[in-house]
C-alpha cells in the first residue's frame, strides 16, 4: 500500500492553530439555537412527570385556547405518523444465538409513558414563554404503575414489564467466548471474583440539543437544522419518514456545542416532530432544549453491573477471564448491543489473553433511553479488567505494574486476533501497538521509581496520604462503514472540501485541512472545510466511536491525491514539462530549476473548467475528485495514564498532584488538536469517577436534574495534564491513523480507583464501583473497617 | 396572565449602540440579546447561573444574562463577546484563545471571553492559580481547561506588552 512517508510530511503532524477559530471567538459562527427565519413558531414539549404510569386522560383544550398558540397535537392528533423511529444497528444475521429485542421511541406518548420526561405533546406558539405558558395549562391524569429502578431487579421473575408485550425486561443477550475459559480454570493457581457496579452519568455537552425545521410548500422542500452529528442519516431517515425525496430534504448540522455521543441517538422524539410540525403548519418551527430537559430526555450512559472471575498462574500471568454482565439501556434500545459489545472488546485490555467468556444481558428500565457516551462501554470494560489486575497484585504479592508488564501484549504480536466481534459486528482486531513503549515513557515522566522508593515513603512519614497510580487501556476506533470527501480546486486558488460527517468542536476544520494541503501544496488557511451540510456532501454516516480523523481523514487524503494527480498531468502539459520534474508549493506548480515556468492554481482551475474549446475524450472539467474510504475493521489505540494524588482522610477530598498521559493513535494529524482532545476526555474521566452519578430513587426520578446538583469538573479541580505521544501507525489506512476522541475517559476511573488505595494504604478497602466522591468513598473506608 | 402582555420600554447600550425596545417584564437578558437584538454570540448553557456560557458584562462586570431580566438592565451599558473583537481584528484575549487552542466546540466561550477580559483588567498579571479561580464560575465540557488556562495567561502577557 501506498503509505504516506513518515518523515516528509510538511503540513500533517504540525501544531497549527484552527482555522475555526476565529468566527467562534467572535460570536460569529451558527449554532441551531441561533437560526432566525421570518414567521417561524416555537414548539415547547409536555413530557411525563412519572417514569412509569398509563395515561388514563389527556385534555389539550385550555392549552389550545391560549393567546398566541398555533397548534397542540398529541399521538391521536398525529395519528398514522406516530410509530417509532427505526432500529440503528441491528445484529447483522452472522452473529449466532443473540437475543434483541428491539423496542424505539416514538414522537409523542400515547397509552404508557416508560419514563420521566417522555414527550406526551407538544405545543407550537407565537414565542417559546407562550408555548410553555400553554404547556402548563394541559390536564393530564396518570395511573402510576410499577417502577422498574434496578437493572438486576428488573430481570427478575416477577418485576413489572416495561414493554407489556415481552415477556421480560430483556432487551438482548449474546454470549462470546475465545479458547477455553473452563478448562483455564482448572489448571490456574489463583481464581479471583468480584462484582462491579458502574453507575449512570450524563454527557452534559454544553450545549443542548435544537432542531429549526422549514418547510417550502412550492418546491417541497425541507430544510432541517440540528444539533447531529449524523446529519445524512438524519436526512435519510426524514425523507423516508416524511414521504420526501431525499434531494428535497436539506439537513444541516452547523457548529454543535459539543456532542460526546448523544447527540447521535436516531431518531429523538423531537427530531421527528418538529420537522413534521413545520411541514403540517407550514411555518417554520423551532425547538430548543432547556438543561433541566437534557437531563430527562437526552441519551444518557454507563449503568452496568459486572461479575467477573479471573484465572491466574502463581507469577501473575492471565490464563483466562470470565465476565458476566447487565447493561441498563433504559426504556428503549434503538441502539442495539453497541456498548455492550464494546465493553466486551475492552474488557481483555490490552493483554494477552487466551481464554474468555463473557455474557451480557440487556435491560429495559424505566430510565432515559441509554446510548454510547464518550467512552461507550469501553470504560468500562477497562474499569472491569484493571481493578482485577490491582487486586491480583495485591493477592499474589506481585508489584502492579509488573503484573501488567507480564501480560501486555507484545509488539512482535500484532495484528493481534481475539476471534469475537466488536461494536461495528466486525471481528476485533488489534492491527499494531507497541504497549510496553507506552507504558516504560508513563512511568518515566510520573517518575514511578522515584516517587515509590523515595518521595512515598517521606509523605508516609509526615502522615500525608500521597498515592500512585499507573494503568494501560487501549481503544478500539475508526469503525466503519465508510465516509467520503470532495476536494476541489476553486477558481479563486483557494481548496474547498466537504464530507458528511458532523463536527461538534474536534477542530475538523484544521486537521482535515491539514490533510488536503499536504498533498495539494496549498496553505492550511487556504482550505476550507464544510462538514455536515447534505446539500453539500451527502454520503456518510456520522461522527462517533472516534472515526473522524480515522474513516473521514483518510477519504479526504485520497480525494486529495486525486486531486493533487490532476493537478500534475494538467500542468504538465500546460507547462510543457514531464510530471517527474514538477513541483507543487504555495499554490503554485513550477518546473524544478526552472523558477520562471510556473502556473498557479488558480490559473490552473481555470484552464481545467474551460469556456470554450473541448474537454478532452476521457477527462473530467475541474481539479475536483471525490473519494471514499471504508475500513474492514477499525484501527485500535492504545494509552497509559498515570496520576499521583493526595487525599485527606478526614474529608476525602482530592488533590491530583502530577497527571500524565501517553497516548499513541497512530500518526498524529495536529498535536495541538490531539491535547485538546485527551485534556478534555480527562475531565470528563475523572468526572465519572469521582463526581457524576445520576441520582434516580426507587421511582426512577432523578433527584440531580441540574449542574447545581450534578457537578462537572471545573478549572480548579482540574490538574495539568503531561501529555506524551508515541506514533505507532495503523497499517489499516494510508494516513496510519487511529481515532483519539474517547481515549482520554476511558482509563481514569480505573485509574483513580487504583490511586485512592495507593493513598490510602493504612486503611483495609477495596473500590469495587464508580463513580466515587468524597461521601462515598468515607463509606468505603468505613464500611470495610468494621468488617 | 393578562400581566405577562404588558410591555416596558427599555433602553440600553450593547456594544456602544443603543438599543429602545417594548418588551416583556419577564424577558430575560440573554433571550432580549439573542433573540430581540439578534447578537447571538452569548450562548445559553443551562439557564440556572451555573454554566457561566451566558456571562456579558454590564458595566465592565461580569453578569449572568440568564438570571438578569431585560429590564434591569435599562440604562446600563452591555458588552458581549461580539463587542470585544472582530474576526479580522480579535482582541488580545481572543487572540490568546486562538493561539493557545483555548477552545474546542466553542460553546462556552463567549461567556469565558468576557469573563476573562474583565478579570484581566483588575489582576492585569494573574498567577496559574489565580486563573483557574477566575474561570471557575465557567463551565467547559471539552476542553479540560488546561489549555484555556493557558490562554488566559498568554492574554494577560500579550495586554502587558501592548501596555
Ligand atoms: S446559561 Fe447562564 S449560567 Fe448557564
Ligand atoms: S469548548 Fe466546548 S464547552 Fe468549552
Amino acid at each position: 500500500m501506498a503509505t504516506l512517508d513518515h518523515n516528509d510530511k510538511k503540513v500533517i503532524g504540525k501544531r497549527v492553530v484552527r482555522n475555526e477559530d476565529p468566527r467562534l471567538l467572535t460570536g460569529q459562527a451558527q449554532y441551531v439555537d441561533d437560526v432566525d427565519l421570518p414567521g417561524m413558531a416555537h414548539a415547547a414539549m409536555f413530557r411525563s412527570e412519572y417514569a412509569h404510569a398509563r395515561i388514563l386522560s389527556l385534555d389539550v383544550s385550555k392549552a389550545r385556547a391560549y393567546p398566541g398558540v398555533l397548534a397542540v397535537f398529541t399521538a391521536d392528533d398525529m395519528g398514522a405518523d406516530c410509530y417509532p423511529g427505526p432500529p440503528l444497528v441491528s445484529p447483522p444475521p452472522t452473529v449466532k444465538d443473540v437475543v434483541f429485542n428491539s423496542r424505539r421511541q416514538v414522537p409523542l406518548v400515547k397509552e404508557k409513558v416508560r419514563h420521566a420526561g417522555e414527550v406526551i405533546a407538544v405545543v407550537v406558539a407565537e414565542t417559546r414563554y407562550i408555548a410553555e405558558d400553554a404547556a402548563d395549562l394541559i390536564d393530564i391524569e396518570y395511573e402510576p404503575l410499577p417502577v422498574v429502578a434496578d437493572i438486576e431487579q428488573a430481570l427478575e421473575a416477577d418485576s413489572p414489564l416495561v414493554h407489556d408485550d415481552l415477556d421480560s425486561n430483556l432487551a438482548a443477550q449474546l454470549i462470546q467466548t475465545k479458547g477455553d475459559y473452563e478448562a483455564a480454570r482448572k489448571s490456574a493457581d489463583v481464581l479471583i471474583r468480584r462484582r462491579f457496579t458502574i453507575e449512570r452519568g450524563t454527557a452534559a455537552a454544553m450545549e443542548n440539543r435544537g432542531i429549526v425545521a422549514q418547510w417550502d410548500a412550492k418546491s417541497e422542500s425541507l430544510t432541517v437544522w440540528d444539533t447531529t452529528q449524523a446529519p445524512i442519516p438524519i436526512r435519510n431517515g426524514l425523507a423516508a419518514r416524511l414521504g420526501l425525496s431525499e434531494s428535497k430534504v436539506r439537513v444541516i448540522a452547523p457548529f454543535i456545542g459539543g456532542g460526546f455521543g448523544p447527540k447521535i441517538m436516531m431518531f429523538y422524539s423531537e427530531e421527528m416532530l418538529v420537522p413534521w410540525l413545520a411541514i403540517k403548519l407550514n411555518r417554520p418551527v423551532k425547538w430548543i432544549e432547556d438543561r433541566r430537559e437534557n437531563f430527562y430526555a437526552t441519551t444518557q450512559e454507563r449503568g452496568q453491573v459486572h461479575d467477573v472471575e479471573m484465572a491466574f498462574t502463581r507469577d501473575g500471568k492471565i490464563l483466562g477471564i470470565k465476565d458476566d454482565f447487565i447493561h441498563d439501556t433504559g426504556a428503549y434500545d434503538p441502539y442495539g448491543l453497541t456498548t455492550p459489545l464494546n465493553t466486551q472488546s475492552h474488557v481483555m485490555g490490552g493483554y494477552d489473553i487466551k481464554n474468555f467468556t463473557s455474557e451480557f444481558k440487556v435491560a429495559f428500565t424505566n430510565k432515559t433511553i441509554v446510548t454510547p457516551m464518550r467512552g461507550a462501554g469501553r470504560p468500562h470494560g477497562v474499569y472491569v479488567i484493571e481493578r482485577m489486575m490491582d487486586i491480583a497484585a495485591k493477592e499474589l504479592g506481585i508489584d502492579r505494574v509488573e503484573i501488567r508488564r507480564r501480560n501486555l501484549i507484545q509488539p512482535d504480536a500484532f495484528p493481534y486476533e481475539h476471534g469475537i466481534i466488536d461494536q461495528a459486528f466486525a471481528p476485533l482486531i488489534f492491527d499494531s501497538g507497541n504497549y510496553q513503549a507506552a507504558l516504560d515513557e508513563t512511568l518515566k515522566a510520573i517518575g514511578y521509581e522515584k516517587f515509590v522508593k523515595e518521595e512515598q515513603p517521606r509523605y508516609r512519614a509526615e502522615g500525608r496520604r500521597v498515592g500512585i497510580g499507573v494503568l494501560p487501556f487501549i481503544e478500539t476506533t475508526g469503525v466503519g462503514p465508510y465516509e467520503g470527501a470532495r476536494v476541489t480546486v476553486e477558481a479563486n486558488g483557494k481548496i474547498a472540501v466537504a464530507t458528511g460527517v458532523g463536527t461538534q468542536g474536534q477542530g475538523h476544520f484544521t486537521s482535515f485541512a491539514q490533510i488536503v494541503a499536504e498533498q495539494v501544496g496549498v496553505d492550511v488557511t487556504d482550505v476550507r472545510i464544510t462538514t455536515g451540510d447534505s446539500a453539500h456532501f451527502n454520503w456518510g454516516t456520522g461522527t462517533f466511536a472516534s472515526r473522524g480523523a480515522v474513516v473521514a481523514g483518510n477519504a479526504m487524503h485520497a480525494a486529495a491525491v486525486m486531486v493533487r494527480k490532476k493537478i500534475f498531468k494538467l500542468a504538465s502539459k500546460v507547462l510543457n514539462a514531464p510530471e517527474e520534474e514538477l513541483e507543487l508549493e504555495n499554490g503554485v506548480v513550477r518546473v524544478a530549476d526552472i523558477p520562471q515556468s510556473s502556473i498557479s492554481l488558480k490559473d490552473l482551475a481555470v484552464l481545467a473548467n474551460p469556456l470554450r474549446g473541448a474537454v478532452e475524450p476521457g477527462t473530467e472539467p475541474g481539479l475536483e475528485a471525490t473519494a471514499y474510504y471504508g475500513p474492514q475493521y477499525g484501527p485500535t489505540a492504545f494509552g497509559v495514564h498515570a496520576m499521583i494524588a493526595e487525599i485527606d482522610p478526614e474529608t476525602m477530598m482530592i488533590k491530583i498532584l502530577r497527571y500524565v498521559v501517553t497516548e499513541d493513535c497512530g500518526t498524529i494529524l495536529n498535536p495541538l488538536i490531539l491535547e485538546g482532545q485527551v485534556h478534555g476526555g480527562v475531565a470528563l474521566g475523572l468526572g465519572n469517577a469521582y463526581y457524576e452519578k445520576l441520582h434516580f430513587d426507587e421511582n426512577a426520578q432523578l433527584l440531580n436534574a441540574s449542574f447545581m446538583d450534578y457537578l462537572l469538573v471545573g478549572s480548579t479541580e482540574m490538574p495539568r495534564i503531561d501529555v506524551r505521544h508515541l506514533e505507532t501507525r495503523s497499517p489499516l489506512n494510508e494516513l496510519g491513523t487511529k481515532g483519539a476522541g474517547e481515549a482520554g475517559a476511558i482509563p481514569v476511573p480505573a485509574l483513580f480507583a487504583q490511586t485512592m488505595e495507593d493513598a490510602l494504604y493504612d486503611y483495609n478497602f477495596e473500590i469495587r464501583e464508580t463513580p466515587l466522591n468524597p461521601n462515598r468513598l468515607f463509606e468505603i473506608v468505613r464500611e470495610e473497617k468494621t468488617t | 396572565m393578562e400581566a405577562t402582555n404588558q410591555k416596558i420600554e427599555l433602553t440600553v447600550t450593547v456594544n456602544g449602540t443603543r438599543y429602545e425596545r417594548e418588551i416583556e417584564p419577564r424577558m430575560l437578558l440573554s433571550d432580549f440579546l439573542r433573540h430581540e437584538i439578534g447578537l447571538t454570540g452569548t450562548h445559553v448553557g443551562c439557564e440556572h447561573g451555573v454554566c457561566g456560557a451566558c456571562s456579558v458584562l454590564m458595566d465592565d462586570q461580569p453578569v449572568r444574562s440568564c438570571l438578569m431580566f431585560a429590564v434591569q438592565t435599562q440604562g446600563h451599558e452591555i458588552t458581549t463577546v461580539e463587542g470585544l473583537g472582530t474576526m479580522d481584528a480579535l482582541s488580545p484575549v481572543q487572540q490568546a484563545f486562538h493561539e493557545a487552542h483555548g477552545l474546542q466546540c466553542g460553546f462556552c466561550t463567549p461567556g469565558i471571553l468576557t469573563t476573562v477580559t474583565a478579570f484581566l483588567e483588575t489582576n492585569p498579571d494573574p498567577s496559574e492559580e489565580e486563573a483557574r479561580e477566575a474561570i471557575s464560575g465557567n463551565l467547559c465540557r471539552c476542553t479540560g481547561y488546561q489549555h484555556i488556562v493557558d490562554a488566559v495567561l498568554l492574554a494577560a502577557k500579550k495586554k502587558q506588552a501592548a501596555g
